[in-house]
């Protein structure tokens, strides 16, 4: 569920309490003692993000080692960039690489305007009810597990006796193996992640549209303008600061998506289209135990991430004065 | 004043010269997007009404399609086959308890933690947020994390399933945000002044504040963890232990449906595939049917998240 996130915190206000610089390092060390409880219900959350989340970024090390499982994460020898190196000269790399900007970049082209229309569209609709019926019916799906959707890809797109190759063949068509075939496997992965959950992410831009100034929308039906005109003049510039913030999450997110979901949607057949770098770092990792390469290559994906989140970020806050941070 | 004539005068020949055509605007605006979000709503509805159809319609008919909006051939074969079926049963059995065991943990320590992270008076408050924001743009990646599980014994426990994932950053900035908003600086002021202490006031006040909030953490995490099946899969190698959506996985999408029944000739072969279709059909239904029945309470629950989230 991250989708937005600010990392800015308010600052902290100075306490009307506060007795002044001269005692402050005193009242510093009684107000720690005197908020013992709330440290105490800090602590199970503390304790989890130092074993889960900083201990594996300690071992992320390992990328610059040979890991060597008896050793640990810190006995084993370094051997500086090697693994990077292995993995950027491997003849997978060009293949990974452009996998996985295809289908994340495509991917991203087509599904994210997808939600903005419909939020746009269901917004105006005229009566609540049927909007209500729209909303329940588009963000159904979202609830549905990965593994249920891949399964129902596989059921309706079979080529022996799934609906749409009946379609196919009653329409005169020669039947498709979809699941078999490289040139299929991006329309099916992008298509099946629009049905899911373009319904879904429209209840953000649905939410920032409400809170658009209705009488803006007023105004502009007294100067006869019609509704098309008020979704391009008024709902598009109010919804344009959340829709950068999502563009801008997105972007930083084009090595990182949909990993499971790929994973799902491999074939032995269809590989030339479906391996991405994240499937590759597991399959290398924990299927062939080849810790310290694949850490590398998962490290070189991280690092790739966070330039583009940092450029995209930077862009648009140049743009349109509206940013992460 | 005369500046403000042009604009009018523009406005008005503009309605002159386009009259008919925003006339019609609105209602060919309305007739062409309820037509486009009825096609969205068939094509979102008919797959998932098509393979419950499928799940209880005889398999030759399907794979011959004729079944297209009835049953043809109704028959609950799939279901009882299912339902006979041990691996289906435990992993059913085995969701139902990472799920709550998951969803427990989870809501208790994103509530603990974000209610400490609200209160503004507790001193390093920023440096912990802070520690947490981090982790939201860091990561150790996938193989420094399974390393760091099977150094902790975890691996073939159910904790591997449960607790990797526990705590999402995104919903302890919704609980805290929450909190903040929901349970004002004076209320504990006035709490203190009768004698409660930090623990007294979270337990007696705070949370019962909050219900809505618990409540969107649960639903969030029962959906998050009945869905969830990788981890499972690589933490978990004993197949006893194995969730609902491997169990799935390992049916559907890799196919050992057929494997696991008679295939002695080559017509009871055809029969167990024809039957091994039928039985997918009928385990999409049952794993999502406990989601479905909960549907109308989650659906509020996850707009409100959704909002949320949206508008921090």
């Amino acid at each position: 569920m991250t989708s937005i996130s600010t990392t800015t915190t308010a600052p902290e206000p100075t306490s009307a309490l506060d007795p002044g610089p001269t005692r402050r390092r005193v009242s510093r060390r009684r107000s720690i003692l005197r908020s013992w409880q709330l440290y105490v219900l800090l602590l199970p959350g503390i304790i989890y993000l130092l074993i889960f989340k900083y201990w594996p970024m300690y071992g992320a090390q390992i990328a610059f080692r040979n890991y060597n499982p008896a050793d640990g994460f810190t006995g084993s020898p370094w051997v500086g960039l090697q693994h990077f190196e292995r993995f950027i000269n491997s003849f997978q790399f060009r293949d990974l690489l452009v996998n996985t900007l295809t289908i994340n970049t495509v991917g991203l082209l087509v599904a994210f305007p997808v939600p903005i229309i419909l939020a746009l569209i269901v917004n105006q609709l005229p009566s609540e009810r049927f909007k209500k019926f729209i909303q329940t019916v588009l963000y159904s799906p979202s609830f549905i597990s990965v593994v249920v959707v891949v399964g129902m890809i596989f059921l309706l797109f079979s080529p022996s006796s799934g609906i749409v190759n009946n379609v196919l063949t009653l329409s005169g068509a020669e039947p498709v193996f979809f699941m078999g075939d490289p040139e299929w496997f991006r329309p099916l992965y992008i298509g099946s992640d629009v049905w899911q959950n373009a319904g879904f992410s429209m209840i953000i831009y649905l939410a920032a549209l409400t809170a658009i100034d209705p009488s803006l929308h007023e105004a502009a039906k007294m100067d006869g303008a019609n509704k098309f005109r008020r979704i391009w003049h008024i709902d598009i510039p109010g919804i344009l600061p959340v829709v950068t913030i999502l563009f801008v999450l997105a972007i930083g997110n084009i090595f990182n998506l949909g990993f499971e979901k790929v994973y799902l949607m491999q074939t032995p057949l269809n590989l030339e289209t479906s391996e991405i770098i994240n499937t590759y770092v597991y399959k290398a990792g924990l299927q062939q135990a080849q810790f310290s390469y694949s850490a590398a290559i998962g490290l070189f994906n991280s690092v790739l991430n966070l330039i583009l989140l940092v450029t995209f970020n930077y862009v648009a806050k140049k743009a349109n004065q509206s940013s992460l941070w | 004043m005369t500046t403000t004539s042009a604009p009018l005068a523009a406005s008005s020949s503009f309605e002159k010269r386009d009259g008919f055509l925003s006339r019609i605007a609105d209602p060919t605006f309305n007739i062409v997007t309820v037509g486009l979000l009825l096609l969205a709503a068939a094509a979102i509805i008919y797959p998932l009404y098509f393979i419950v159809i499928a799940s209880v319609s005889d398999p030759n008919l399907i794979a011959q399609g004729k079944v297209w909006l009835f049953p043809q051939g109704f028959t609950l074969e799939g279901y009882e086959t299912l339902f006979k079926n041990d691996a289906l049963v435990r992993g059913f059995g085995n969701s139902l308890l990472y799920t709550g065991v998951g969803t427990l943990v989870s809501v208790s320590i994103i509530l603990c933690t974000g209610y400490a992270l609200s209160r503004r008076d507790m001193p390093g408050r920023n440096f912990f947020m802070i520690l947490f924001i981090i982790t939201m743009f860091f990561d150790g990646g996938l193989i420094a994390r399974y390393l760091v599980v099977r150094d902790l014994g975890l691996l073939n426990t159910m904790w591997a399933v449960i607790l990797p994932g526990a705590v999402g950053v995104w919903n302890l900035i919704i609980a805290r945000t929450f909190f903040e908003t929901n349970v004002p600086a004076e209320l504990r002021e006035a709490a203190q002044i009768d004698g409660a202490n930090d623990f007294r006031f979270f337990f007696k006040v705070a949370l019962p504040l909050t219900k809505p909030l618990i409540a969107l953490m649960a639903m969030t995490h029962i959906v998050a963890y009945w869905n969830s099946y990788f981890d499972a899969m690589i933490y978990l190698n004993d197949e006893s232990m194995y969730p609902l959506q491997l169990v799935l996985r390992n049916v559907l999408i890799q196919s050992q449906a057929s494997a696991s029944l008679d295939t002695g000739s080559i017509d009871s072969y055809a029969a167990a595939q024809r039957l091994g279709e039928l039985i997918k059909y009928g385990m999409i239904v049952v794993s999502t049917v406990p989601l479905l029945i909960i549907f109308p309470f989650l659906q509020k629950y996850f707009v409100k998240g959704a909002t949320l989230g949206a508008l921090k």
